[in-house]
């Protein structure tokens, strides 16, 4: 059973991060993971009550306290509008309400967890944490770094117009997931619409253009079980999807190459070969949807 | 350390040790109702409202709740009543074990939102696990409430 | 009639809804010493050495015991009736350990955190043995799960422990390998069901204490109070006057709660300390070291004619009992018992079967016993052998199944009294939309929707065998006290009770107080299990209140001054048809408490020579990700014969509930163990249940029959119900993809690896 010998509600980031440099002490999240540890903890250090449990939007971004709750991502419109819902959708089947009211962004990401929905999803959008000491970062190079005694004292989502795919697979509805991808599309000069229309016949695509903008394309595959990795399309592939008529097969190939960069392994939930199935499945069904919906590229923002 | 909390209205102030979970201090407080069923927070049963929203009690510290009000369903019994007849009336309690935790998340539920699709009802209640009644008599006591509600029942508020 | 047929309330819905204090740990006194268990970390080990004696001085340990303190006789935990058929091969702490979580010390102090700390300072010190994890290698395997020479059997159930034998045994009518020889088309596939947990919401928990006879008192989540108190006389060694086991309301039993998994470790402290003591199994406990499904293996061969006239099965069980024996002699029997006679066109069958002992978690009872598992096996073999004839499942089952009226050689000859299968299928069938929707239908968006059905039965009680029985008394307002030792696991089976003892009354089913289960105060009852309650249980109030009647009328014929012959009694007044006088039900309550020498009160027993089966029919509809293998269930249909329906909201929730535990173990409630034998599957985070969004859209409608020996024609219904959900599912799934899964779970890994 968990043991904590005392509990410090911290009154400043400075002094958080003094009590966290000793190895016994620790910085309580949603305390989802830490009352299921046998841990000995001397110290717990309680960030609640510097003012990090709110969501702020300017003009650019959305800066995330560490101590919002996946239940507020979830029910926050700010966060609805940029992410065009996979923040919503990638925590909605994480155990339940109550457990969601708990968990907090801060603790999902710390911890950097192999099966974290929030991770696959954060990582699929232009988001960066800001570190106590280590300043602000990208999400992807804090993804990759080692566990410190560092503070994530803020998540900060960049609005850049874009289209954004979550998918999932689990064994029960409300489980950890089997696997997690995301799929982002956004542009490179964070400009306008490139495409003016769009031919729909049967499930194929066809993009005719217009004036050539440049995505980036982005690809997260989580769950495997390892943590989430990001795949990026490479600039050949964003053309073709950009410029040719773009036939299903295509984008199955692609995917099928996207996959085959992810490695997978075995636990409870599933074996490799399945989750390098399911990442190629998921990683097509998400590039067809973003295929599908390219032409509304920055439409969100005007929408705001 | 100390703490004083607003426990079903009522202030408290007590000296207790950090690593007390709330599941344990309401028990403690004759808050019986509250019940433990897993040791993962997977299966609701301990459901309380830290400052009226459900949170699971067995995976807060008490130390946090410090300055904060909790209510149990021994503070809600009117509401229990009221909405647990229309569950009794589908002998969709079976056991009770799991019923305190799901009537307060259903009484949450209904304070967010009064006239919920089912869907809308699945989900919110997602995590609350119940082994006898497979859920679907949960579900029609749940809707004949909420249409008793439309009807005019009395307020679900307190 | 009048309360019986009803959708009554149950009578604690008050107190359950609003959360009363009402169940074990809620009522525990605050002084208990808190009683948690060290446990074996290995699958096969001996204990070397043991050694508490720094434990205990951690401050507020009161005990700590190891194998060297307790009774060295064996037992069963099992709640049987006795002679049990489950093999005495327990102790209560045993020197030699054989599966990962057997108990190695009972720890007892006053907090929990003094005894956590004492946990970690035992050292223990083993001799770790090979073990059997595989339970196709177990039998006559060099490695001995119990080599104990005091291991004995009681009944002769086949059982040798040498063998590492808990049961074995072969039964056949007519010549089968001759009929099968004459069949034109021959089906033979092998089936496997894991062990599968009941996983009620309330673990397992049991407060124990002295009374001020010195006697113990002990308060637990059971559903076989009698059966505990008879374990608790063997496993201490004391005479059944000094025990008293009593429960109160219980958070969910299935038959996990029909073997004695947490009652004999407080029952010890307490009975050696004098002090009051309680256990509560963590969730982990009770996913790792109680009391689950048996697995079981299950070979059918079944063979028709050209024409779909079924006319023999043969069938073979492997059964793996785990560590101990309970219920392994017996559940095992239900596997071929209880499916075998589904099929009343069969001109001989087969069914043998061997029950072996492993170094895994020990089984015991959930909900269908061993039918659940035979179900699964024949109505997918069934389902199989349909498409080999070409012929629809639906039809080839109207050809086959048994009918009102028949004999059921497999079914130890009883006939069906009252059999309404041929309706339940066909209105299951007409529900789920079978004709226009069987086999399956390509959606086009990569989904296919496909249907599956299946049919069930189970019994009413274990014929001869069961006891039921029943105490009603008359009190002075005319009101009626019933005790019974039934166990209202949250069934509601006190309500359904009363309603019987209300229709025979002639009274309010409100005017019925219903109390026990209670060693000390309730008529002996062997429990809540093998779908007895209500028919056996029911019977027996029946037949008390029936007696009660009498007995209310000779008081009032007497208080008339007339014959009872001349008394016109209602339920409420009683008349003298000649003089017109009448006296009241209160009157004659009042009366029999006044210079009376005729109790107001009657017990009476039953027990049935047969165990009437309940029958059904479960279709479902699902949707299935071709390439994900994700499948969403559609709809169920559930059409149960239980005979006359007592309570209808009880019956549908019943059901309803069932079929949700059957849709878990159908598709995704797993049990898997490391090469080390320690199971994975140890918390609802692991073991994965179903969420009210995993289940689907359910509808139940009954198709009564009705029962002439059970209570106003009634039958059974708790555990028919889990019957049919895997093997329709298992169905649906091969008419979506092509391919048969035969082992549960049916995961999505293996539908969309598998169609690969």
């Amino acid at each position: 059973m968990l043991k904590i010998k005392q509990y410090i509600k911290a009154e400043s980031l400075a002094q958080a991060y003094e009590l966290n440099q000793k190895r016994n002490n620790r910085i309580i999240g949603g305390m989802l993971w830490l009352k299921m540890s046998n841990a000995q903890v001397q110290t717990a250090i309680d960030l609640s009550g510097l003012g990090l449990d709110r969501i702020e939007e300017t003009e650019e971004e959305c800066r995330i306290g560490c101590m919002v709750t996946l239940r507020e991502l979830e029910m926050n419109q700010s966060l609805e509008r940029l992410s065009g819902g996979i923040v919503r959708e990638s925590v909605k089947n994480i155990v339940g309400v109550q457990f969601r009211n708990l968990a907090t962004v801060g603790g999902s990401l710390f911890g950097r967890f192999g099966f974290s929905d929030v991770l696959t999803c954060f990582l699929a959008m232009d988001t960066y944490v800001e570190l106590y000491q280590g300043g602000i970062i990208p999400l992807e190079e804090f993804a990759e770094r080692k566990r410190d005694n560092d503070i994530l004292v803020k998540v900060i989502v960049k609005k850049t117009p874009g289209k954004y795919v979550y998918l999932s697979h689990r064994n029960t509805k409300t489980d950890f997931p089997v696997l997690t991808a995301a799929v982002s599309c956004v542009y490179k000069n964070g400009g306008q619409e490139p495409c003016k229309q769009r031919n729909h016949k049967s499930a194929d695509f066809e993009c005719k253009d217009k004036q050539k903008m440049g995505y980036d394309i982005k690809v997260v595959v989580g769950a495997r079980p390892a943590k989430a990795i990001c795949l990026r399309v490479s600039e050949e592939w964003s053309d073709k999807l950009e410029n040719r008529v773009c036939q299903t097969a295509e984008i199955e190939k692609l995917a099928r190459e996207l996959a085959e960069q992810v490695q997978t392994g075995t636990n409870m939930r599933a074996g490799a070969a399945y989750r390098s199935h399911l990442a190629e499945v998921l990683i097509k069904r998400g590039l067809l949807k973003i295929y599908g919906d390219i032409q509304g590229i920055g439409g969100d923002r005007h929408a705001d | 350390m100390q703490i004083s909390l607003v426990l079903n209205g009522k202030k408290i102030t007590e000296e207790i040790t950090p690593d007390l979970l709330l599941i344990d201090f309401l028990r403690n407080h004759g808050c019986y109702s509250v019940k433990r069923g897993c040791e993962t927070s997977n299966c609701g049963l301990c459901t309380v409202f830290l400052d009226k929203k459900p949170v699971l009690s067995c995976s807060v510290l008490t130390a946090r709740t410090d300055g904060h009000a909790i209510d149990t369903l021994e503070g809600l019994q009117d509401e229990a009543k009221e909405f647990g007849a229309f569950i009794a009336d589908q002998g969709a309690e079976q056991c009770g074990f799991c019923n305190p935790g799901m009537i307060m998340n259903a009484i949450a539920l209904f304070r967010e939102n009064a006239d919920p699709t089912d869907e809308e009802i699945k989900e919110y209640l997602a995590g609350n696990l119940c082994r006898c009644s497979g859920y679907e008599g949960q579900l029609r006591g749940i809707r004949a409430f909420l249409e008793y509600k439309r009807q005019g029942g009395a307020s679900c508020r307190q | 009639m009048q309360t019986v047929g009803q959708p009554i309330r149950k009578k604690d819905a008050e107190a359950l809804v609003t959360g009363k204090p009402v169940f074990t740990d809620d009522l525990a006194m605050k002084d208990c010493l808190i009683v948690k268990l060290l446990r074996s970390p290995h699958a096969n080990a001996m204990l070397k050495k043991i050694k508490t004696d720094t434990a205990k001085l951690v401050p507020g340990i009161e005990a700590i015991y190891t194998w060297e303190d307790v009774p060295k006789h064996r037992f069963t935990l099992a709640g049987q009736t006795y002679p049990e058929p489950s093999p005495y091969d327990r102790l209560i702490l045993d020197r030699h350990v054989r599966y990962v979580g057997d108990p190695v010390a009972i720890v007892a102090g006053e907090n929990e955190e003094c005894v956590d700390r004492a946990l970690k300072m035992i050292k223990a010190e083993y001799e770790v043995l090979p073990a059997v994890l595989d339970f196709h290698t177990a039998k006559d395997n060099e490695v001995l799960v119990h080599p104990e020479d005091n291991w004995k059997a009681l009944c002769p159930v086949g059982a040798d422990n040498q063998r590492n034998l808990c049961a074995e045994e072969e039964s056949h009518a007519g010549d089968v390998d001759a009929v099968l020889a004459g069949c034109d088309v021959i089906l033979e596939e092998t089936y496997h069901v894991r062990a599968a947990q009941q996983t009620m919401m309330e673990t397992f928990r049991t407060v124990c204490y002295k009374d001020a006879y010195g006697r113990l008192n002990v308060m637990s989540s059971s559903q076989i109070v009698y059966h505990v108190r008879r374990i608790l006389s063997n496993a201490l060694g004391i005479s059944k006057s000094k025990i008293r086991v009593f429960k109160p309301r219980i958070g969910g039993g299935f038959g996990a709660k029909q073997t004695a998994v947490s009652e004999i470790y407080p029952a010890f402290v307490t009975w050696m300390t004098g002090k009051p003591s309680k256990i509560i199994f963590t969730r982990e406990e009770t996913q790792t070291a109680s009391s689950p499904r048996h697995e079981m293996e299950i070979t059918v061969k079944l063979g028709a004619d050209s024409e779909g006239n079924i006319q023999a099965i043969n069938m073979y069980t492997l059964s793996n009992t785990g560590a101990y024996g309970e219920h392994g002699p017996t559940t095992v029997g239900l596997s071929g018992h209880k499916s075998i006679p589904l099929y009343g066109s069969l001109k001989a069958h087969r069914f043998s079967y061997d029950v072996v002992y492993t170094n895994q978690m020990s089984a015991g009872a959930y909900r269908g016993y061993g039918a659940t598992q035979g179900i699964f096996a024949l109505e997918s073999a069934v389902n199989e052998l349909a498409e080999r004839l070409h012929m629809d499942p639906v039809e080839l089952r109207m050809k086959n199944m048994v009918r009102e009226g028949q004999v059921m050689p497999a079914y130890y000859g009883e006939t069906a009294n009252s059999c309404a299968l041929d309706r339940c299928l066909m209105r299951a069938a007409e529900m789920i939309g079978w004709k226009e929707k069987y086999p399956c239908r390509d959606m086009g968006d990569g989904k296919i929707r496909s249907v599956g059905i299946a049919m069930a039965m189970q019994g009413s009680c274990i014929s001869s065998v069961d006891v039921g029985s029943a105490t009603v008394k008359l009190n002075e307002d005319g009101s009626y006290m019933m005790s019974i030792a039934a166990a209202d696991m949250g069934t509601g089976c006190d309500t359904i009770l009363a309603q019987i003892a209300a229709e025979s009354l002639e009274c309010p089913v409100g005017n019925i107080a219903v109390s026990g289960a209670d060693t000390d105060t309730s008529p002996y009852d062997s429990g809540s299990y093998a779908s007895s309650t209500t028919y056996i249980t029911g019977t027996a109030v029946r037949h008390a209140c029936e007696q009660l009647r009498e007995k209310i009328c000779s008081q009032a014929a007497r208080m008339l001054e007339c014959g009872a012959e001349e008394l016109e009694y209602d339920g409420n007044v009683a008349k003298d048809v000649k003089s017109g006088k009448t006296v009241t039900l209160e009157e004659i309550g009042v009366a029999s408490m006044c210079n009376n020498v005729q109790a107001l009160q009657v017990t009476e027993s039953y027990s049935s020579p047969v165990s009437p089966p309940p029958f059904m029919a479960g279709a479902v509809e699902i949707e299935l990700d071709k390439e994900t293998g994700q499948v969403e269930i559609l709809d169920y249909a559930a059409v149960v014969d239980c005979g006359t329906v007592v309570n209808p909201n009880l019956a549908r929730v019943q059901t309803e509930g069932a079929l949700a535990q059957g849709i878990g173990m159908a598709l995704y409630e797993n049990v898997q163990y490391t090469d080390k034998g320690k199971l994975l599957n140890n918390s609802l985070m692991q073991y994965k249940i179903p969420s009210r969004l995993d289940v689907g859209r359910l509808r139940v409608e009954f198709e009564s029959s009705y029962e002439p020996t059970g209570p106003f024609g009634a039958k059974s219904i708790g555990e028919i119900v889990i019957n049919t959900p895997a093997p329709a599912i298992a169905h649906a799934i091969a008419n979506a993809t092509g391919s048969k899964f035969r082992e549960l779970p049916i995961t999505s890994e293996k539908i969309a690896m598998g169609a690969r």
